[in-house]
C-alpha cells in the first residue's frame, strides 16, 4: 500500500497508528498486550511491516526500547495498556530522560467517557508521566491522533532528545476519523536551536588557541548528534593535539585506541582525568552536563580554567558551573563551525602542549585502574579486561546493569566507536542491561550482544530472558557474580562502619539451570585459567547465554572521588586499605548520594 | 571561584549561600492546551522553586495563548535556571523575566496589579468608616446591604495589604485576591 493512498484517508483510531509508526520509519515495537489496547494488537496481528516484540513486563519493554534506540540513533517505541502497563513504564520513562534518549511510548487509556471514574486499570497517564517525559498527550479526538504521534516522534528525536508519552483511550482507537501523514511544519512553540552563533565559536577557538593545559571533555550529546558529530570530535582532537576525556555516556565518541585519550572521569574515572580536569586552563565541554558524578565538589571544580560549554539545552548551560564561553546549539552543527574556524585562523603548537602532555604521563604512571591479580580467583577487572580481549575484533555491543560492574566495565572494556555502549548514567537504574540488549539484538541480529551484569541486577528484570529466548536474540549476560550489591556495600564499608546491611545475597539462584529453565544455556566459571574457554564458549552459543562469572567477593572499585571531595583528592586503589576507605568520607559528605 | 551556589538541584550544592535572593515577576506565554498549567506549576514543585503568586489566563483567543504570570523568589542563578526550564516545556513560547527586563530599561520594577474584592460586614460607625477608607483608596462598592459591602479594589500588592489590614477591625469577613498582573512600561511587547 503506498503512502499515497494513505493521505487523508478515513480509518479507525488503532488503524492510525500502526499507519502513523510505519510512515515515521518504525520497525519494531516493544510491547504488552492488555484490554485498553486491544484495538491497537488487532491492527498489529494484521500486518507484517511492524514487528511487535512481546516482553514480559512493561519495564523491559522500555529498556528494551532504549537499547534499541541508543545503538540505532533512531526512536524506540513501546506500546503498553492502560494502568499498570503505564505505570511500570515509568522506570524507563525517566531512565531516558536523564540519559536523553529518544523514545514513543503509546499507552491505553480507558474510554474517554470513563476517564475520572477510577474505572477498572484506570491511571492518569499523563498526570504520572509529566515529569519524567520530555513532553505528553492524551488524545480525546481521532481526528489528532495522526497528527499528535507523528509531532510526538517529532519532539522526541529533535532537539535534545528524550521520551514522549501518547495516552489514547480505547473509544479513540475504535473511532473513524482522517489520518493526515507526517507533516514538515512543526508547532511554533517549539524550535530547538540547533545552530551555535559564530562569534561565541570564535571566542572559543581564540581562548583555546592560547591554552597551555586545555581539556575536552565530551559527553553523550555527542553521541546523540549522530555518527558525524564523532567523527568531528576525533577531527578536532587531531588538529588542535589537545587531550580527550569522556564521561561514562560518552564512551565511544573519541576511540579509546586513540593517543589523546586520557580515559573516563568523574567519581570512577581515571587519575589522569580527573587531574587533567583540576589542573587544565581551558577546559571544552561538548555535549555534557557537568553532573555530580563528573564534578565532585563544585567549589573545588577546576578552578582555575576558563570553560567552553557547548550544549543544545539551555538550561543545562550555566545550572551547576558557570560557562566562560557558552555555545548553544546542536553539538554536531557547533564543531563543524569550531573545525572550520580552527583551520582557517589557528595553528596548533603542539610544542606548547609538551610539559602539559608530561605532566598527564606522570599522573598516567600512576596506573589507577590498577588491581591485584590472583590466580585462584577471578577479579572482576580481569573478566572484563578477557571479556575485551577476547571480542574487541568482533562486531560488539555492550549493555550493563548499574553498580560496581558497571564502572569496571566502563574502565576496562574499551570503545573505538559510538552507539557499541548502553548504560543507564543518570538514573542508574539496576534491571536496565539485560532487557536493553535484548532491544540492541533486534535492532543488530547479527551483532554480538553482551550485557555486563551484577548479580543483584540482573535479577531486576530477569524474566526478559524468556523474551530474548522467544525471539531468538543470542544475547549473553555475563554476570559478575560476588553474592553482594557490590556497590552498595563499598558505601557501608566507605560510610557506615563497615555494617553491611542487606547488601548481601543469601539465596542466589543457580544462573545455569536458571539459564536452561528458559531454554537459554548457562555457563559458570570460578577459575582464571579457565575464563577464556568459557568465553569463547558463550560466544559461540547461537542462543541467550547465562554466564555466572564468579568473581572475588570483596573487591571494590577503585579509584574513586569519595563523596564531597574534588577531582585531586582521588581515593587510588594501592592507598584504599581497610582505614583509608572507613576515613574517606567526612561529615559533611555522607549526607551526599 | 567559578562553581556556582544554588539549595537546590545537586547533592553537592553544600557550600555557602553567596548570592542573596530576590523577587522577580516572570511572563509566560503559553498555548492554551490541557495540562499547560500543570506543567509550570509542576517544574516549580518538582525541582523545589518557590512560587509566591501566580495569575493564568488567555490573552489571545484566537492563537489560543495564555499568559502566565508567576511571581518567584530566588537568587540571579537560580531565576535563570527556571527561566531556561520554563522554556523547555514544549507548549512554552516565550519566557520573559520582566523584573530583569525593567532594569534593562532603566526602570526600578515592571508594573503589578492585583484585585481583591474584601466583604465587610457592621453596623454604625464602623460601617460609615468602611466606606470612607474605601473611598480614600479607591476601592469600589460592587454589592451592599444594610449590614454588608463588597468591595473591589485594585493596586499593588502594599496598597492591597493595607487596606485589608485598616478594614480587620471594621467587620472583615472575607477576602478573595487575584495574583499579580503585570507588564513593562514603555511602547515595546514582551
Amino acid at each position: 500500500m503506498s503512502s499515497g493512498q494513505n493521505e487523508r484517508r478515513e480509518m479507525t483510531g488503532a488503524e492510525m497508528v500502526v499507519q502513523a509508526l510505519k510512515d515515521n520509519g518504525v520497525k519494531h515495537v516493544f510491547g504488552y498486550p492488555g484490554g485498553a489496547v486491544l484495538p491497537i494488537y488487532d491492527e498489529i496481528f494484521q500486518q507484517d511491516e511492524v514487528e511487535h516484540i512481546l516482553v514480559r513486563h512493561e519495564q523491559g519493554a522500555g529498556h528494551a526500547a532504549e537499547g534499541y534506540a541508543r545503538s540505532t540513533g533512531k526512536a524506540g517505541v513501546l506500546l503498553v495498556t492502560s494502568g499498570p502497563g503505564a505505570t511500570n513504564a515509568v522506570t524507563p520513562l525517566q531512565d531516558a530522560l536523564m540519559d536523553s534518549i529518544p523514545l514513543v511510548c503509546l499507552t491505553g487509556q480507558v474510554p474517554t467517557s470513563l476517564i475520572g471514574s477510577d474505572a477498572f486499570q484506570e491511571c492518569d497517564t499523563v498526570g504520572i508521566t509529566r515529569p519524567c517525559t520530555k513532553h505528553n498527550w492524551l488524545v480525546k479526538d481521532v481526528n489528532e491522533l495522526a497528527a499528535t504521534i507523528h509531532e510526538a516522534f517529532h519532539v522526541a528525536t529533535t532537539g535534545r532528545p528524550g521520551p514522549v508519552v501518547v495516552d489514547i483511550p480505547k473509544d479513540v482507537q475504535f473511532a473513524k476519523g482522517i489520518y493526515v501523514p507526517p507533516q514538515t511544519a512543526p508547532r511554533t512553540s517549539y524550535q530547538p536551536k540547533v545552530q551555535g552563533d559564530l562569534e561565541k565559536v570564535k571566542a572559543a577557538v581564540e581562548l583555546m588557541a592560547g591554552a597551555k593545559k586545555p581539556i575536552i571533555y565530551s559527553g553523550g550529546g555527542v553521541i546523540n548528534s549522530g555518527p558525524e558529530a564523532s567523527h568531528l570530535l576525533r577531527e578536532l582532537v587531531d588538529l588542535t593535539g589537545f587531550p580527550i576525556t569522556t564521561t561514562l555516556m560518552g564512551l565511544g565518541a573519541y576511540p579509546a585506541s586513540g593517543k589523546n585519550w586520557v580515559g573516563m572521569l568523574g567519581m570512577h574515572g581515571t587519575y589522569e582525568a580527573n587531574m587533567a580536569m583540576h589542573d587544565c586552563d581551558v577546559m571544552i565541554c561538548i555535549g555534557a552536563r557537568f553532573d555530580d558524578r563528573i564534578t565532585g565538589r563544585l567549589t573545588a571544580f577546576s578552578p582555575n580554567s576558563k570553560k567552553i560549554h557547548i550544549d543544545i539545552d539551555p538550561s543545562s548551560i550555566n545550572k551547576n558551573v558557570h560557562a566562560d564561553v557558552p555555545i548553544l546549539g546542536d553539538v554536531g552543527r557547533v564543531l563543524e563551525d569550531l573545525v572550520r574556524l580552527w583551520r582557517a585562523t589557528a595553528k596548533a603548537d603542539k610544542k606548547a602542549l609538551y610539559p602539559w602532555w608530561e605532566q598527564i604521563a606522570k599522573w598516567r604512571a600512576r596506573d589507577s585502574l590498577a588491581y591485584k591479580m590472583n590466580n585462584d580467583v577471578i577479579m572482576p577487572q580481569y573478566a572484563i579486561q578477557r571479556l575485551y580481549a577476547l571480542t574487541k575484533d568482533m562486531d560488539t555491543y555492550i549493555t550493563t546493569e548499574v553498580g560496581q560492574h558497571q564502572m569496571w566495565a566502563a574502565q576496562h572494556y574499551h570503545f573505538d566507536k559510538p552507539n557499541r555502549w548502553m548504560t543507564s548514567g543518570g538514573l542508574g537504574t539496576m534491571g536496565y542491561g539485560l532487557p536493553a540488549a535484548l532491544g540492541v539484538q533486534i535492532a543488530h541480529p547479527d551483532a554480538l550482544v553482551i550485557d555486563i551484569a551484577g548479580d543483584a541486577s540482573v535479577q531486576m528484570t530477569m524474566q526478559e530472558m524468556s523474551s530474548a529466548v522467544q525471539y531468538e536474540a543470542p544475547i549473553k549476560i555475563f554476570i559478575l557474580n560476588n553474592q553482594y550489591m557490590g556497590m552498595v556495600r563499598q558505601w557501608q564499608q566507605l560510610l557506615h562502619g563497615n555494617r553491611l546491611s542487606h547488601s548481601y545475597t543469601e539465596a542466589m539462584p543457580d544462573f545455569v539451570k536458571l539459564a536452561e529453565a528458559y531454554g537459554g544455556h548457562g555457563i559458570r566459571c570460578d577459575k582464571p585459567d579457565e575464563l577464556d574457554d568459557a568465553i569463547r564458549e558463550m560466544i559461540s552459543v547461537k542462543k541467550p547465554v547465562l554466564f555466572d562469572c564468579r568473581v572475588a567477593t570483596l573487591a571494590n572499585c577503585f579509584p574513586m572521588i569519595p563523596s564531597g571531595k574534588a577531582h585531586n583528592e582521588m581515593l587510588l586503589p594501592d592507598e584504599a586499605t581497610d582505614e583509608a576507605v572507613a576515613n574517606a568520607i567526612d561529615a559533611k559528605g555522607r549526607e551526599l548520594v | 571561584m567559578n562553581a556556582q551556589l544554588q539549595p537546590t538541584g545537586s547533592a553537592y550544592f553544600i557550600a555557602k549561600e553567596t548570592e542573596k535572593p530576590e523577587t522577580h515577576t516572570l511572563s509566560v506565554l503559553v498555548d492554551n492546551e490541557p495540562g499547560v498549567l500543570a506543567r509550570v506549576i509542576g517544574l516549580f514543585s518538582g525541582r523545589g522553586y518557590n512560587i509566591e503568586s501566580l495569575t493564568v489566563s488567555e490573552t489571545e483567543h484566537e492563537k489560543h495563548l495564555s499568559r502566565i504570570t508567576i511571581v518567584t523568589r530566588g537568587t540571579p542563578h537560580v531565576l535563570e535556571q527556571i527561566k531556561h526550564q520554563l522554556e523547555r516545556i514544549v507548549p512554552v513560547h516565550r519566557v520573559v523575566d520582566l523584573t530583569v527586563r525593567s532594569h534593562e530599561l532603566g526602570q526600578e520594577r515592571p508594573l503589578e496589579r492585583e484585585l481583591a474584592l474584601v466583604k465587610v460586614a457592621g453596623t454604625g460607625d464602623a460601617r460609615v468608616e468602611a466606606l470612607r477608607l474605601a473611598d480614600a483608596f479607591r476601592a469600589s462598592v460592587i454589592d451592599a446591604n444594610t449590614e454588608h459591602f463588597i468591595f473591589e479594589i485594585t493596586g499593588k500588592g502594599s496598597k492591597l495589604d493595607q487596606f485589608i489590614a485598616i478594614m480587620k477591625p471594621l467587620g472583615l469577613v472575607e477576602i478573595c485576591r487575584t495574583g499579580v498582573a503585570a507588564m513593562n512600561r514603555g511602547p515595546q511587547g514582551m
